[in-house]
């Protein structure tokens, strides 16, 4: 994997630096750091060789969300390997995903910067050029969108609809977005004295920050055992990794942010960059509490014990290396 | 940050255990209510722990020429797995297959190998371990009950307390001073194999809040023990309690102290036909949750096959997991006493109380939470 994953890495440090997404969350054109995924061939990860692309597994694209969310891409990149995996002849142009019943106004995470959107409505798949409005919400790049007069389908939806896909992406983000979150935090309270002492070293911020590790750990793997099973993932992965994910996004948030003071909500210091996207990506896609309750609906018509039951849905297959 | 802690498989040679423990918990099992089930870390059955060893189903992970299977931690993983989920009776041999085999095997002599290790695979030996005392819980390196060198071998005063399975035991390992003071910490630390049944040990038991008397306070006045009752070097207690931590706070055991409840109350709710949306969020945030768990456990596991001592991560594990179990039984008896028309059965009640009841040793037992907390922010780099 990570003959992938480092090539992958170093791209992001160059293309997606604080600099480029704050520009980008500013209004500033995306074409330039969007021209360098095009050109990286990353886009076609999880299409199948015989259509030309990578033909990678689920589990194994699933490092490179992570990344984009460590490095808090201001971009539907993720969404738009999953539109070409789903769709032949997919058009060039980044592509946000969407789930809405006509005449629904919903949130479009990265609407703002997508060429397209594709949309599932009535258990068929839209592909529609992106449109939408401003959420009002400062430096979002979600768009506010109704879904009116869509074109005539493009293909059926997935069985388990687009919302278990988006939802597992969605949980890598959080993941990789918690892991460099909670190593800021840990930098920070190491650099950051008073009373005489840094504040890492005081044992009520270790225990918090003890507790933040065990939250991004959590959602980690949730996040690749929503990934483990392939494409597309079933409802109790794709459930387990977002409920995980959403119910660490906040907590991690929020230490991150008790621990870093009164600068960590400012909009010079990085961390709102990630902070900002781990609430969002909290709630797109079903947050903790719908996640649960459709997994809570499946487990319960089940006789089995629950170790039983996550066994039989949650089992990795042997690691790929 | 923890990356090596990572999603791991259960191989094949794991799995392939499965059906024949799962058959011999089962009958276990067959009689017994769920509150007894409940009861599986403390459920002591000689004759069930016997009937482990012969089935092969003891020290899994130790080497065939001391009676072990030579299968690795995974398999060990899944043994522990079915016993605990089905509410199998452990605490016979649970302490010594654990932690006892593993530690004389890595610093034992080889006498002691030789006479220790088969009978404990065989199931025959139950151990206890000797690390806290009155004053010294957390503060594991304040010990001070002393061993001194006599011209035949040791001779030990002091006094042991909350030491699992010591009214029933053969044998502790415990932790004494050999040299210096409390005020020495680590350095002057040994550890020694007690007989229990040697003159001048006294083994009172203390009955908890459940009525169960697992625990017990163990007593030493002039106990004369053999030179060769050291195990490993002297001094060096230190380093092989900390080892040995890592395999007892690594397992799923941290995860499944509380699964006979989850199973009962979600039987309860199936029979009630109760499955409202606030019901299906509930159910389901123990599902993603313990789905996770297990995941972590199996990841950890994964670093012990590859010959790690996973300190960090076991504690990591060990906290989340602790959490999970103890918020079971508060958000179970929430459900059940929101519900006062749905009517409970007996069993159902007396398991939900007596793991209400337990539940606050499960982040006790094995290292406290504010232990095992300091040790993940020292390896956060915090310290």
């Amino acid at each position: 994997m990570s003959e992938f994953l480092e090539p992958f890495e170093r791209m992001l440090e160059n293309v997606s630096t604080p600099a480029a997404v704050r520009a980008i969350e500013r209004g500033g054109s995306p074409d330039a750091m969007w021209q360098a995924f095009a050109e990286s061939g990353f886009l076609d990860a999880l299409v199948p060789e015989e259509r030309g692309g990578a033909g990678l597994a689920l589990a194994d694209v699933q490092p490179l969300w992570m990344a984009l969310g460590r490095h808090a891409v201001p971009l539907p990149v993720g969404e738009t390997m999953i539109a070409r995996a789903l769709l032949d002849g997919a058009p060039d142009g980044p592509v946000a995903l969407a789930v809405a019943a006509p005449g629904q106004s919903v949130v479009v995470p990265f609407g703002l910067v997508a060429a397209y959107m594709l949309i599932e409505s009535d258990c068929a798949l839209h592909m529609v050029e992106a449109s939408g409005a401003l959420t009002g919400v400062v430096a979002s790049l979600a768009a506010r969108m109704t879904c009116n007069d869509l074109p005539s389908p493009h293909s059926t939806a997935p069985t388990s609809g687009l919302r278990p896909i988006a939802a597992i992406l969605r949980a890598a983000l959080i993941a990789g977005a918690s892991g460099r979150v909670t190593e800021m935090t840990a930098a920070y309270a190491n650099e950051r004295v008073q009373f005489g002492k840094p504040i890492g070293r005081q044992q009520a911020l270790q225990q918090q920050m003890a507790i933040m590790a065990e939250e991004m750990v959590a959602a980690r793997i949730a996040s690749q055992l929503g990934c483990a099973g392939g494409f597309p993932p079933s409802l109790v992965a794709a459930a387990t990794a977002k409920a995980i994910a959403s119910r660490a996004a906040a907590r991690v948030a929020a230490t991150a942010h008790a621990v870093h003071g009164a600068i960590g909500i400012s909009e010079e210091h990085d961390l709102q960059l990630f902070t900002r996207r781990l609430h969002e990506w909290r709630l797109a896609d079903g947050s903790e509490s719908y996640w649960n309750g459709l997994l809570g609906r499946e487990r319960l018509v089940s006789d089995a014990r629950s170790v039983d039951f996550v066994r039989a849905h949650l089992q990795p297959e042997a690691a790929t290396g | 940050m923890f990356d090596t802690l990572t999603l791991a498989a259960l191989p094949a040679e794991g799995e392939a255990i499965r059906p024949a423990i799962r058959a011999i918990a089962e009958q276990a099992i067959a009689n017994a209510s769920a509150d007894v089930r409940a009861r599986s870390w403390s459920g002591f059955d000689r004759d069930f722990s016997r009937l482990l060893g012969r089935s092969g189903f003891l020290g899994l992970t130790l080497p065939k020429c001391y009676g072990g299977a030579e299968l690795g931690p995974f398999a060990r993983f899944v043994v522990v797995e079915e016993l605990l989920s089905a509410g199998a009776p452990v605490a016979a041999h649970w302490i010594a297959d654990r932690q006892s085999a593993p530690l004389i095997l890595n610093y034992g002599s080889e006498a002691q190998r030789e006479y220790y290790i088969p009978r404990i695979c065989r199931g025959e030996l139950v151990f206890c371990i000797g690390m806290s005392e009155p004053g010294s819980g957390s503060d594991l390196a304040s010990v001070r009950t002393r061993a001194e060198r006599t011209a035949a071998g040791w001779r030990v005063n002091g006094q042991k307390i909350w030491t699992t399975n010591a009214a029933h035991g053969d044998y502790m390992i415990a932790l004494l001073r050999t040299s210096g003071s409390a005020g020495d910490r680590h350095a002057g630390l040994s550890q020694l194999i007690i007989d229990l049944k040697a003159p001048g040990v006294t083994v009172r038991p203390i009955t908890d809040l459940t009525g169960d008397a697992h625990f017990a306070e163990v007593f030493f006045e002039d106990v004369e023990l053999p030179a060769d009752a050291l195990i490993g070097e002297e001094g060096e207690g230190w380093k092989q309690v900390t080892a040995e931590l890592a395999f007892e706070r690594s397992g799923p055991e941290r995860i499944y102290s509380s699964v006979v409840l989850l199973d009962a109350w979600i039987a309860h709710l199936r029979d009630a036909r109760r499955d409202d949306p606030a019901t299906c969020a509930l159910v389901g945030d123990f599902t993603a949750r313990l789905g996770t768990l297990r995941a972590m456990s199996i990841a950890c596991t994964a670093r012990l096959a590859l010959g790690e001592s996973p300190v960090v991560e076991a504690s990591l594990v060990k906290d989340l997991g602790t959490r999970f179990e103890q918020e079971l039984p508060t958000r179970i008896g929430d459900d059940l006493a929101s519900h006062p028309d749905e009517g409970v059965d007996a069993e159902l009640y007396r398991t939900l109380l007596y793991v209400t009841h337990i539940a606050p040793s499960f982040s006790l037992r094995g290292g406290t939470r504010e232990i095992l907390r300091g040790i993940i922010a020292r390896g956060m780099g915090l310290r």
